[in-house]
């Protein structure tokens, strides 16, 4: 793709408590009883200067209400108490995955105050410092730099907006966070996902990064030769990552062209006035459902000519339209459900004749197109003031924005980018001394990387590649090495912690629910014999209903206990002696018919090799007498 | 600042100037900052071009300047407008956070206290009043001396016998009460309001509760009360502020925004919206103020706990001519401190006592350690908080050092301090 170049911002949240107080890093289910009613005062720039905009959004009565969670969150988040020291672990966190990316960690930590005043922070900013910097990620097709790393903290959780009031949990606010962010060395959408993985891979290794929705969010900046920096936020599937690229560079290229073409047409920023014309009489009458029924509350119809527009709004259904662009704008600034242009009418019940009349009402020229808002007139001419400015950037090609990802790869206009955010130091904390010891410390106890871990599980425990890599990526690496050690099965051991708990899952059981230990207990119960491993996803089934519950009383519960290796001799005694004639008949070939009888007692219970021990040895013993 | 080694490795380097620091195959480039009090000597900070501070330890480093600070730009502020119709107030600064402003690149917070930076800042202000500012000094609240008070007490009085229809002002929160309470005293005819407002977010950050409790602040200046107040957050919330009488205010909280509290009372009023006046207060009318400086400095406050060191009061016997006992209960002391407070009687040293337990009232009746300290001439302090007794006792004994008088005076209730009936609802 011509002059495609894609960056990462990649935000990661760590799994140690949070980074300035001593609670613990989890979200909280149940709403609170304590709430309370904060606001956030835009404050004066270096000039002393307040942003004007910013200050009547305040004045005008936003608030924001914050639940706060007692068991995940103390004043610290609630902005009534300094933050405390850095949590250590974390910083060890942090600069372990810095070496990892080839990162030069900083001398001293400076952590700063970055200001964010939509509510998502209870102080009106957020602490971040860059604790390394200048890393570098190997790809399959060149190095992917890696500028900075910072650790941050986490914004508090949006639960909704109700008018002028926005509801924040408190829980979410103070976890750690890991941002890496990569300079747009990526010129493929395919190495894009493959940095995001091999990123995400190095954050696991470490073992101490939160799994799970929401727990890693990766902003892609994606521009190409003559368009412009677009970042997208929102990107939640590894494999949709290629698919957005694609679609916004397609986009790109599409606005560009767009441009090309309105400049060819001699269009002109002037030409793009916002003088918008009431037409509500022209619909008195309208057949369409829609327009009537938003007249019909007394909305008006508000039209503007876009000059030279014509044929350039519209476009087939599954491409990038500038249609879409304006709608999009529309609707974010004005909270407007959407807009009509001249390309798709007649449509959506709107006549011919009415779009003529339109036409005449604003003497649009033969290339000329016009927009169209149905809606109460305040938000009306938001609308048409939205599509106004964004045909304006539609002369000069492809606007900077934030854009959000949709589940089908396509994007959606969320803001213009942000601007640099005003920064200044936490006065509140020390500077963190980044001590040669302390990297020393951590470079001689790096983790494993994922392809040196699978590499050696195939060596070290026999399993097949396949495997090794499905333990490796699994949250169970740890648990694995440590269920082997107990029960020296690996292969077993591999295939319970993915197969059998992936189909447990797939029937509908709980099986995160079941706690470590029970694992451990399990794979001791197989090693001492006292389970057999085809009784392992009975087991697995019932601990995911009663996760508190012991193997030992799993087992008793479901009977699958108390076969001692002398209950097993007794019975298959027992089964010998009620078939003695076809014993004496076949000898020892009499061993696996009597198999068959003694495993309908056994299965589950006792290892079917173990059965076989012995009633060979039974055999072997009663045909001798 | 810089010193030691760091300071060395920058030479001719200036906070603020651009530079470029080399050591071994890295290199970073950035504008030089000052040095937090925290840091060691070993490392220089320098803000990077995203806006990033990082600190880089200086050994085997080498600075090049590349270009010297600029200048610090400041916005002009237009003349702010008032609405004629409204009263007029002064604000007083003497310091603390309420208002100042953040120097971005050191993080610095210098105040900021003419009238149009202020209304600049807060404009709501100019909705309730016609404000004007003056800033007599600007210190740490628990730098505030004694002297400090007498200056705010004249300035005050000065003010409200001027123009201002009532007067707030901006004080430290540490040390607000003292000074809150030594104004109570001195003001004598105080026929208007005087504002303690105070703020425990500085005003650089978003979620500062200067703004609002200033705004309440003002409203109560141009309110019904006569008295001396101190007007902070009632709860965590940015809703509303509550009014406290000077006399039984007290910080009970290091950071929250609600940390002060009425104690052994209910506050005077409430300012949402509007300022609501509950309860028995001063009313406002016509009349002259007068400030009686008179203060006697040499006073002790001494808080008696287990093992507590009679020579450390003996120490103050010798020094002092009144001492504030923070007693432990009713009132009482240990033993061991009889001795010294038997020769502070025969020294005519005067002895107030209070309790450490901040609620309720003293009564050296019901024990007989209590009955022998009002043997020795102690002076119960009824429900006065001790740094309420504190500052009363300084006073006082400015006014006189006879013990009969001294003693009649401390159980007079000049301003509130003492309540004559504690209702249930006093001790939440």
């Amino acid at each position: 793709m011509e002059g495609l170049r894609v960056g990462f911002e990649i935000h990661q949240q760590l799994a140690t408590r949070k980074l300035f107080c001593n609670c613990e890093s989890e979200l909280s289910e149940e709403e609170p009883e304590l709430k309370i009613i904060r606001r956030l005062r835009p404050t004066q720039s270096e000039l002393g200067e307040i942003d004007r905009a910013a200050l009547q959004e305040y004045l005008k009565g936003k608030y924001y209400e914050y639940e706060v969670p007692e068991e995940v969150s103390c004043l610290v988040e609630m902005d009534e108490e300094p933050p405390h020291n850095v949590n250590i672990e974390a910083v060890k966190t942090a600069l372990q995955v810095a070496l990892l990316l080839n990162a030069q960690p900083v001398d001293e930590i400076h952590f700063m105050r970055k200001i964010v005043i939509d509510g998502s922070n209870t102080s009106g900013f957020q602490r971040t410092a860059i604790i390394a910097m200048d890393g570098y990620i190997e790809t399959s097709q060149g190095k992917v730099r890696i500028p900075t790393i910072c650790l941050e903290e986490e914004a508090a959780r949006k639960i909704r907006e109700e008018g002028s009031k926005t509801v924040y949990r408190l829980d979410r606010l103070g976890i750690p966070l890991i941002e890496i962010s990569t300079s747009p060395d990526i010129t493929s959408p395919e190495e894009a996902r493959e940095v995001a993985l091999k990123i995400g891979e190095i954050l696991r290794a470490t073992g101490k990064v939160k799994r799970g929705i929401g727990t890693i969010r990766q902003d892609i900046n994606v521009s190409i030769a003559g368009g412009a920096r677009v970042e997208i936020k929102g990107v939640q599937e590894l494999n949709l990552i290629p698919k957005i690229i694609e679609k916004e560079a397609e986009r790109q290229r599409k606005l560009i062209d767009i441009a090309q073409e309105l400049k060819r047409r001699g269009v002109k920023e002037a030409q793009l006035e916002l003088s918008p014309v009431d037409v509500s009489e022209i619909f008195a009458s309208t057949q369409s459902k829609l327009v009537s029924r938003a007249l019909s509350k007394g909305g008006i119809a508000l039209a503007i000519k876009l000059p030279g527009f014509k044929g350039l709004i519209g476009g087939a259904k599954d491409e990038p339209r500038l249609g879409s662009e304006l709608a999009q704008y529309a609707r974010v600034k004005a909270g407007v459900g959407g807009i009509f242009h001249s390309d798709e009418l007649p449509g959506y019940g709107i006549s011919a004749s009415e779009v003529e009349a339109v036409a005449e009402k604003l003497s649009l020229a033969n290339n000329d197109a016009f927009v169209l808002v149905v809606e109460a007139r305040e938000k009306a001419l938001k609308a048409i003031e939205a599509v106004v400015e964004r045909a304006r950037y539609a002369l000069k090609g492809v606007p900077e924005e934030t854009r959000v990802a949709q589940s089908d790869a396509s994007t959606r206009y969320m803001r213009p980018l942000p601007g640099a955010a005003r920064m200044y130091p936490e006065t509140d904390l020390a500077p963190f001394v980044v001590e040669d010891k302390l990297i020393a410390e951590l470079r001689a106890s790096l983790p494993e990387l994922y392809e040196e871990k699978i590499a050696r599980f195939v060596k070290q425990y026999n399993l097949s590649k396949e495997l090794a890599a499905q333990v490796v990526r699994s949250p169970h690496a740890e648990l694995f090495e440590e269920l082997v050690a107990i029960a020296a099965k690996p292969r077993l051991v591999a295939t319970t912690l993915i197969a059998t708990l992936r189909e447990l899952k797939r029937e509908g059981y709980e099986v995160d629910r079941i706690r470590e230990d029970s694992f451990r207990e399990l794979f001791s119960a197989i090693a001492e014999g006292k389970l057999a491993k085809e009784a392992i996803p009975e087991v697995l089934k019932a601990l995911s209903s009663s996760p508190e519950s012991s193997v030992a009383e799993v087992m008793q519960k479901l009977g699958l206990e108390g076969f001692s290796e002398e209950e097993v001799r007794k019975l298959a005694r027992r089964v010998i002696e009620e078939r003695a004639d076809f014993v004496r008949e076949r000898g020892e070939g009499a061993a696996k018919p009597l198999m068959g009888v003694l495993m309908k007692e056994l299965r589950g219970r006792v290892e079917g090799k173990v059965v076989m021990k012995i009633l060979e040895e039974e055999l072997r013993s009663y045909l001798k007498a | 600042m810089y010193r030691g080694e760091a300071a060395k490795v920058l030479g001719e380097a200036k906070v603020g100037d651009r530079i470029r620091v080399l050591k071994g195959e890295r290199s970073y480039e950035g504008v030089l900052m000052p040095r937090s009090e925290l840091g060691d000597d070993k490392h220089v900070v320098i803000k990077l071009d995203n806006g990033y501070n990082i600190g880089i330890e200086v050994t085997g480093a080498r600075i090049e300047r590349l270009a010297p600070a600029e200048a610090a730009k400041h916005a002009a502020f237009p003349e702010p407008e008032f609405l004629p119709d409204k009263p007029e107030i002064t604000i007083l600064g003497t310091g603390g956070t309420i208002a100042s402003k953040i120097d971005y690149a050191t993080g610095a917070v210098h105040p900021s206290f003419s009238t149009a930076e202020i209304i600049n800042a807060v404009p709501e202000l100019a909705q309730v009043a016609r404000v004007r500012t003056k800033l007599l000094f600007n210190i740490l609240s628990e730098n505030m001396t004694p002297e400090h008070w007498k200056k705010i007490a004249r300035e005050v009085a000065k003010e409200l016998n001027g123009e201002a229809y009532g007067v707030v002002v901006a004080h430290g929160t540490d040390t607000m009460s003292f000074t809150a309470a030594a104004l109570a005293f001195m003001l004598k005819n105080l026929t208007k309001p005087v504002v303690f407002v105070g703020s425990q977010r500085s005003s650089d950050r978003p979620s500062s509760d200067a703004a609002l409790n200033l705004i309440a602040a003002a409203k109560v200046a141009t309110s019904d009360l006569a008295e001396v107040v101190v007007v902070m957050h009632s709860t965590t919330q940015d809703t509303t502020c509550s009014i406290h009488r000077a006399t039984k205010v007290r910080k009970m909280h290091s950071s929250r925004r609600d940390a002060f509290k009425s104690i052994n009372a209910l506050p005077l009023g409430e300012v949402g919206e509007e300022v609501r006046l509950f309860g028995n207060y001063k009313k406002r009318s016509e009349g002259e103020v007068y400030a009686d400086t008179r203060l006697e400095e040499r006073v002790a406050l001494f808080k008696v706990y287990p093992g507590v060191n009679p020579e450390l009061l003996e120490y103050c016997v010798d020094k002092c001519r009144g001492i504030v006992l923070e007693g432990t209960g009713l009132g009482h002391v240990p033993e061991s401190l009889l001795p010294a407070i038997e020769r502070a009687r025969e020294e005519g040293v005067a002895m107030v006592m209070t309790t450490s337990t901040l609620y309720g009232r003293v009564d050296m009746k019901v024990y007989s350690t209590g009955r022998r300290l009002l043997n020795l001439g102690v002076i119960p302090g009824e429900d006065m908080l001790p740094e309420v007794a504190y500052v009363k006792l300084m006073h006082v004994l400015g006014v006189t050092q006879n013990y009969e008088e001294v003693c009649s005076l401390m159980m007079r209730n000049f301003a509130g301090e003492i309540t004559e009936r504690t209702l249930a609802n006093a001790f939440y």
